[in-house]
């Protein structure tokens, strides 16, 4: 029985007492809400259950309680503003949401990255993962219960946070990839910074798993719970960890390399189960990876420009601007008008924490972005909730929600 | 000195009754799990270990509007999710406060456009607003340490009046 056919009992003429006799919980199919306001949505994700006792029979998800209109921002903003308006979409993976959108337009303006460049951005790119991850291993353990989990997982992401601010001057939302390059160069005195997280975290990551992974309380929340099969994920789309876990072995830093990662070696975890306890492992198989690759770009981070110079799209450096005059004029074009971009097309997509991440724009030659479309991993992977959900719990669909890490942000933009 | 002091001498303290009810409100402040967007990443960011919200008696979140007294709207305000804000605040129980957290909520911030509020004090009488985007941990304690300094300032009753 849909939602729609399910039976509205009115108190009509046979009074109260008719109504409470008739009822029988057994024979009947509640319908409730569960958000927008809810602690174990991951912001405000409103699910409309409908349920027959503790059972699930249908779950569908309504979106669009963060509606930003940022997609439609980005079409008053240049080219480069418009980075700081793509960054606030899915706020757990900043880097990677800039990372998609300055890709796109370095196609459509052919412009090449330097190498230290890409180095930077593949090291943001990994420590954001990271960052991301841990938030998803603090609420989900929250949700089912575990609240150390939580403790720890904030505990550890600051040492992210510190980094980032130390690089980009803010905690979160950096607007630091832009087409190009990045904004900035590294700070002095980053490697000690970042060489003790990469030192740091291999031993955090153990202790999370002495928590969670052979805990009998986990297992028995997460284990055989919200399957997904490997066809289920490919119908859905479903990419990132969530489809890494139904065997679906798909990474795009590995199949379809972008900025340094052509350069490393790293493995993709892949689990064939396609339960919520697979997605916990690829979760954290991945984050260990992460640990590799940082210390890998590390190692190799090339000496050089870390930004594309062409004077044409980047402003001059400020010690320019005292002697050239060419520079001046730059300068004030790009400030007052910014660049224009060859009218056409472009689709350019990375590997976010949460899967495919791809940025689509049009240009129709102007200083703006004709149109900016994200795909945003969190609303393809969220369509594949009620399909996981249904036939489980409603405690179960608690798990399910949390090992799909859906940033809401993302999913309305 | 004088009056009861007197009689009673050091062993007791004699205060205004809506003094020590407004010390009681200011110290057991329960706020409730607004959060929408970024900003309630910071938000968790404030109660969690390196900032501690503990240690101003501040850490006891509740999901439900009826347990809670301090609505933290932390993050931007869509027009599909204003009734829904003004709902959950009706539902609190006086007295109730309210902290705008993040550039988004108090003006609507960069997003000036269809899907935002202009701020968040277009539906709900606001407090305090705390800048940033979104604002540090420590401004959103600076924050909450203004609020505790009305409360006890007991001016409470003049902020309703000013609301409506």
């Amino acid at each position: 029985m849909s939602i729609a056919e399910s039976v509205v009992r009115t108190i009509e003429d046979k009074g109260a007492g008719a109504f409470v006799e008739s009822y029988d919980p057994a024979e009947e199919n509640m319908v409730i809400n569960l958000g927008p306001v809810h602690p174990s949505t991951h912001g405000v994700l409103r699910l409309v259950l409908e349920l027959s006792g503790e059972t699930v029979l249908d779950c569908r998800p309504v979106i669009g309680y963060l509606h930003t209109g940022i997609e439609k921002e980005c079409e008053d903003q240049t080219w480069r503003g418009a980075v700081t308006a793509v960054t606030r979409m899915d706020y757990l993976a900043p880097f990677h949401n800039e990372q998609a959108f300055s890709l796109a337009v370095e196609k459509l303006l052919d412009l090449e990255v330097p190498p230290r460049g890409k180095y930077i951005r593949t090291l943001m790119s990994e420590l954001g993962r990271l960052s991301s991850h841990l938030v998803w291993f603090g609420t989900s353990g929250l949700d089912m219960g575990a609240m150390s989990a939580m403790f720890y997982g904030f505990r550890e992401r600051e040492l992210f946070l510190d980094f980032y601010e130390m690089v980009t001057g803010l905690r979160m939302n950096h607007g630091y990839n832009i087409p190009g390059g990045v904004w900035q160069d590294l700070p002095e005195g980053w490697e000690e910074v970042c060489a003790n997280i990469v030192s740091i975290m291999p031993g955090r990551i153990d202790d999370y798993e002495s928590l969670l992974t052979e805990n009998p309380i986990w297992l028995e929340r997460t284990k055989g719970v919200g399957i997904m099969s490997i066809e289920d994920a490919v119908r859905f789309g479903a990419t990132g960890p969530i489809g890494r876990a139904a065997g679906l072995d798909w990474d795009l830093r590995r199949d379809m390399p972008y900025e340094a990662y052509g350069e490393l070696s790293f493995e993709v975890p892949v689990a064939s189960e396609g339960d919520v306890y697979a997605r916990y492992q690829v979760r954290m198989a991945e984050m260990r990876e992460s640990i590799k690759l940082v210390g890998q770009v590390m190692e190799k981070m090339p000496e050089g420009d870390y930004k594309n110079m062409d004077p044409k799209i980047m402003p001059p450096p400020r010690s320019e601007l005292n002697r050239s005059m060419e520079a001046v004029i730059h300068h004030f074009k790009l400030v007052t008008q910014g660049y224009t971009v060859p009218a056409g097309d472009a689709y350019a997509a990375v590997e976010s924490p949460r899967g495919e991440l791809g940025a689509y724009v049009v240009s129709d030659g102007g200083t703006a972005p004709y149109r900016c479309h994200v795909r945003d991993p969190s609303f393809i992977n969220l369509q594949s909730l009620a399909s996981m959900a249904k036939g489980g719990l409603v405690a179960d669909l608690i798990a399910v929600i949390a090992s799909v890490d859906p940033v809401m942000g993302g999913v309305d933009r | 000195m004088g009056g009861v002091s007197d009689t009673l001498g050091a062993n007791f303290m004699t205060t205004k009754l809506d003094k020590l009810v407004n010390w009681a409100r200011r110290s057991s402040l329960w706020p409730m799990t607004f959060g929408l967007a970024c900003c309630a990443i910071e938000m968790i960011g404030t109660t969690m270990p390196r900032h501690d919200l503990a240690r101003f008696g501040m850490e006891a979140f509740r999901a439900s509007p009826r347990q809670s007294d301090l609505m933290i709207v932390a993050g931007r305000v869509s027009q599909k999710m204003a009734p829904v804000l003004r709902q959950v605040y009706d539902q609190m129980t006086e007295p109730k406060w309210v902290i705008s957290m993040g550039v988004c909520a108090s003006s609507g911030g960069m997003f000036n456009n269809y899907a935002l509020i202009q701020g968040v004090d277009q539906i709900v009488p606001v407090d305090v607003y705390v800048p940033g985007c979104p604002p540090r941990p420590e401004m959103l304690i600076d924050g909450i340490m203004l609020l505790h300094d009305r409360i006890i300032k007991g001016d409470y009753e003049s902020m309703q009046v000013a609301a409506e």
